[in-house]
C-alpha cells in the first residue's frame, strides 16, 4: 500500500495537480481503495487531461471488473473510457464490478 | 415429463381433498407455475369475482423444474384475484416448500370455498387431510410455526403461512414459507386467511422420477450451473453482496425513490446498503450480514442472513429477536428506508423480521409508511390518529412501531394495513400515493430508468420491478446497456422483458438465472425435462401467451388501460437531483408504441386476433 502512495505521488509530480475529484469503488472493488477512503469513497487529484482507464489502472481496479464507470452518475461505455480530460473539478468518478438485484 | 401429472384441490367450504389429472394440453400452453395456475384460475373464476369472498380460489403451483437439481429449481407461485389491486396476482417464492409440494406428487394445489373456521392443510405424500388451526389463528407466522412442528413431528416438514397481519385484513399479507421466504406481494396471503387457510404443512418423500431424458437433463443442468458459476454476478456479486449490493447503484444513478418518491437521491444510503451490511457495529464488533444462503438447489445463494444489533432500541428488551433470520434484501431495504427517510440500519432489519414474522409485504408496508409519513407531514394524519406517535420521515422508531402495528393489525395499523391508495384517499390526499392499479411501487424511480415507468404502468400485478425488469439493461448493462433516460426503445425492451419473464416465472427456476443464463441455457434443461419440443421460440411465445391471458383477465375485470399510468408526481414533478434532474417520465411517448407491439387496441384490448394467435379462452 506503501509503495503504491508514493507511485502515486510520483505520478501526480509528473502529471502536475490539477484538480481534485472524488472516486467511489464499490462492492468486491472496496478494498481497492487506499487508506483513508471512508464510506467507499476518496478524495484524489488527478490531471485535467486524464483517462478513466489510467485511474482504473492506478487504483489496480482489473478492466475487466470495471464494470459500471460513472461520472456524476452517468455511464461512461468503454470505448470511451481511453478519452482524456472527461472530468472536471469536483466531479464523481464511481466505479462496480459487474452486480446485480432486484 | 417433470410435472407430476396430479393437483390436489381442496374445497375448504366441505372439508374435501381431491385428487385431478393435470390438464396437459394447458401445460403445454403455459408450462405450469405462473402460466398454468392463472390458466386454472381464468377457466375457473369470474374476473369480477369478490377477491376476499369465497369464490376466489388461492392457487399454490410448482414449475416443471420445481425439485429438481436444476439450479434454483425450488419455486413455487401463489395466484389468486388480488384483494390490493382487484388484477390478477401472481407471487412468486423460494425457500424449500416448492420442491417439497413436488416431492410430495402435486404439481398444485387449489384452494376453494371457505373453512368455516381455521384450518391447516397437512400432506404427507399424496395424503391430504384438513386439521383444526384453533391454537395457530391469532398467532404470528414464527409462534405458529412452533405449535405446527409439535403437530406434525416431522423436522422435514416445510410449512407455508400467514400471520396476523393478513388474519387482521392487512390488505398486502403475503403467504411466508420457511419462516423467512415469501410470496410477498399483491395481499396473497390476505386471501389465504380470508379462507380461514391458517398453514400449509407437507412432506414429501417420493422424489420426482419423471424427467423425460434423464441423462440429457443432466448435461443441461451442469452446463447451466457452470454458466452461473463463471458468471460475476451470479457467481460472486449475489453471493457476497445479495441484491443489497443495489443501494448505492441506484443512488449514484440518481433513481433512488426517496421521502415517498419526492426525491431521487438518499443522503442515508450507504449506511443502508450491501456494503455496510458487511461493517462492524461497534457495540459487538460483528456485521449485520452473519452469512448468506440458498434455497433449495440454487448455486447462486443471494440470501441474507442477519442479525440485529442486541443495543439497539427496538430488541434491547425482546432477546427473541437476538437471532439470525432472514435479512434486508434491496427491495425491502429501500422501502423501508430511503422511502421513509430511515438510515438506522438496525431499525430496517429489525422491521424486516416482523414483516417475515407476520406476513406483510415489506415493499407495500415500507411505501404505505412513507405515504403515511407524508400525509403526517401535511397535517391529514396527526397525533390523535396515530395515539401519540410522531410519524415523521427519517425517524427510525416510527417505522418500527408501524411495523409492530400492521403485524398485530392493531389502532393505527389498520389503517397502514389498507395500503398506500386507500390510506391516502382515506386522508383526502389520493395524490401521495405512489401506486399503479392500487400496489406500491418498488425502488426504482421511474424518473431516472425511463422503461421501468412503462414496465410500472403496464404490470398485470400493478406496480412491480419483477414484470419487466429492464433496470437490467439500463443501469446493469445485461444483457446489454441501454441508456436509462432516453425512452425511445423501451417499449420493445419491455414487452421483451415481460415476455422472457412471464416463461421463466412458469418453469420453477428463479429469474434472478437470468443475470447470467438467457432462455438459450433455460430451454434445453426444459426440454430434456418436460415432453412438448421447449426451444427458446416456444418459452416466448408461452410468455406472450401468458402475458396476454393475464391482461384479458384484468381487463374483464375492469382493470383496462385507464388505469396504465403512473402517479401525477412522476409525469409532472422533475427529478430534483442526479443525472434525471427536472426530468419526469415519458410514459406518453412509450405507452402507444407499446400497444402496437402487442398488437392490442389503441385502448389497450387484447385483440380478436391476438386472442386467436393464442388460443386464449373467451
Amino acid at each position: 500500500m506503501f509503495g503504491c502512495f508514493c507511485w502515486t505521488l510520483l505520478l501526480d509530480a509528473f502529471v502536475g495537480i490539477k484538480m481534485q475529484i472524488t472516486l467511489k469503488l464499490y462492492a468486491t472493488l472496496s478494498d481497492l481503495l487506499p487508506s483513508g477512503a471512508k464510506d467507499n469513497r476518496i478524495n484524489i487529484d488527478v490531471a485535467e487531461d486524464v483517462t478513466l482507464n489510467q485511474i482504473i489502472d492506478r487504483y489496480k481496479v482489473p478492466r475487466e471488473l470495471a464494470h459500471l464507470v460513472l461520472i456524476n452518475g452517468v455511464f461512461v461505455c468503454e470505448t470511451d473510457r481511453d478519452q482524456p480530460g472527461p472530468l472536471k473539478n469536483g466531479d464523481v468518478l464511481a466505479i462496480w464490478p459487474p452486480v446485480a438485484g432486484g | 415429463m417433470a410435472w407430476t401429472k396430479k393437483l390436489l384441490r381442496v374445497d375448504l367450504t366441505a372439508g374435501t381433498c381431491t385428487e385431478e389429472a393435470l390438464n396437459m394440453d394447458w401445460a403445454n400452453d403455459y408450462l405450469g407455475q405462473r402460466g398454468l395456475a392463472t390458466r386454472y384460475l381464468v377457466e375457473e373464476v369470474a374476473p369480477t369475482v369478490d377477491p376476499l369472498g369465497p369464490d376466489n380460489k388461492l392457487i399454490m403451483a410448482t414449475g416443471p423444474l420445481t425439485g429438481t437439481n436444476a439450479s434454483t429449481g425450488g419455486r413455487y407461485s401463489v395466484i389468486c384475484k388480488s384483494p390490493l389491486t382487484n388484477a390478477v396476482a401472481c407471487s412468486n417464492s423460494g425457500g424449500f416448500f416448492g420442491a417439497e409440494m413436488k416431492m410430495a406428487g402435486w404439481d398444485m394445489v387449489i384452494f376453494e370455498g371457505k373453512a368455516a373456521s381455521p384450518v391447516y392443510l397437512h400432506i404427507t405424500d399424496g395424503t391430504a387431510t384438513l386439521q383444526s388451526a384453533d391454537d395457530m389463528w391469532g398467532k404470528s407466522v414464527w409462534e405458529a410455526d412452533k405449535i405446527l412442528r409439535t403437530k406434525v413431528q416431522d423436522p422435514q416438514t416445510r410449512i407455508a403461512m400467514v400471520g396476523r397481519s393478513a388474519e387482521q385484513g392487512c390488505l398486502y399479507g403475503a403467504v411466508v414459507n420457511d419462516l423467512h421466504r415469501a410470496a410477498g406481494r399483491s395481499g396473497v396471503g390476505t386471501v389465504m386467511a380470508s379462507k380461514n387457510l391458517k398453514a400449509v404443512a407437507i412432506r414429501g418423500t417420493l422424489g420426482l422420477n419423471t424427467i423425460k431424458d434423464p441423462k440429457r437433463f443432466q448435461e443441461t443442468v451442469k452446463a447451466g450451473k457452470a454458466v452461473l458459476a463463471e458468471n460475476a454476478v451470479t457467481g460472486e456479486g449475489l453471493p457476497t453482496y445479495g441484491t443489497q449490493v443495489l443501494m448505492n447503484v441506484i443512488n449514484e444513478v440518481g433513481a433512488l425513490p426517496t421521502r415517498n418518491m419526492r426525491e431521487v437521491q438518499f443522503e442515508g444510503a450507504s449506511k443502508v446498503s450491501g456494503e455496510a451490511m458487511h461493517e462492524p457495529r461497534k457495540s459487538d464488533g460483528k456485521p449485520n450480514l452473519t452469512t448468506n444462503g440458498a434455497c433449495f438447489s440454487c448455486t447462486i445463494a443471494c440470501g441474507r442472513i442477519s442479525t440485529i444489533d442486541r443495543t439497539h432500541f427496538s430488541v434491547k428488551d425482546k432477546p427473541e429477536y437476538w437471532i439470525n433470520s432472514g435479512g434486508l434484501e434491496y427491495e425491502a431495504a429501500w422501502a423501508l428506508g430511503p422511502d421513509t427517510g430511515v438510515d438506522d440500519i438496525d431499525a430496517l432489519t429489525y422491521a424486516n423480521f416482523l414483516c417475515n414474522e407476520d406476513g406483510m409485504d415489506p415493499i407495500s408496508f415500507g411505501s404505505t409508511v412513507a405515504a403515511a409519513m407524508e400525509l403526517y407531514e401535511k397535517g391529514a394524519i396527526t397525533d390523535s390518529h396515530t395515539g401519540g406517535m410522531e410519524l415523521r420521515f427519517g425517524s427510525a422508531e416510527a417505522l418500527c412501531w408501524a411495523a409492530e402495528k400492521v403485524a398485530k393489525g392493531e389502532g393505527f395499523g389498520k389503517d397502514l394495513g389498507l395500503g398506500a391508495q386507500r390510506l391516502c384517499e382515506k386522508y383526502g390526499h389520493p395524490e401521495l400515493s405512489m401506486t399503479v392499479k392500487g400496489q406500491e411501487f418498488p425502488a426504482y424511480d421511474p424518473r431516472g430508468i425511463q422503461g421501468m415507468g412503462l414496465a410500472y404502468a403496464t404490470s398485470n400485478r400493478g406496480a412491480c420491478h419483477l414484470r419487466a425488469y429492464t433496470v437490467s439493461s439500463e443501469i446493469l448493462g445485461v444483457p446489454e446497456k441501454t441508456d436509462p433516460l432516453v425512452s425511445e426503445g423501451k417499449a420493445g425492451l419491455v414487452k421483451a422483458f415481460q415476455d422472457a419473464t412471464a416463461a421463466v416465472d412458469s418453469s420453477g427456476l428463479c429469474v434472478f438465472t437470468t443475470f447470467a443464463w438467457t432462455l438459450d441455457d433455460i430451454a434445453p434443461q426444459i426440454d430434456s425435462a418436460c415432453e412438448g419440443n421447449w426451444s427458446p421460440d416456444k418459452m416466448l411465445e408461452v410468455g406472450e401467451r401468458i402475458w396476454n391471458l393475464e391482461r384479458d383477465f384484468n381487463v374483464k375485470a375492469g382493470i383496462d388501460g385507464s388505469m396504465d399510468s403512473l402517479p401525477k408526481r412522476l409525469l409532472t414533478e422533475g427529478a430534483n437531483s442526479g443525472p434525471a434532474k427536472d426530468r419526469v417520465n415519458e410514459l406518453d411517448k412509450m405507452l402507444p408504441e407499446y400497444y402496437q407491439l402487442r398488437g392490442w387496441t389503441g385502448s389497450g384490448e387484447v385483440t380478436s386476433d391476438i386472442r386467436q394467435k393464442f388460443n386464449l379462452p373467451s
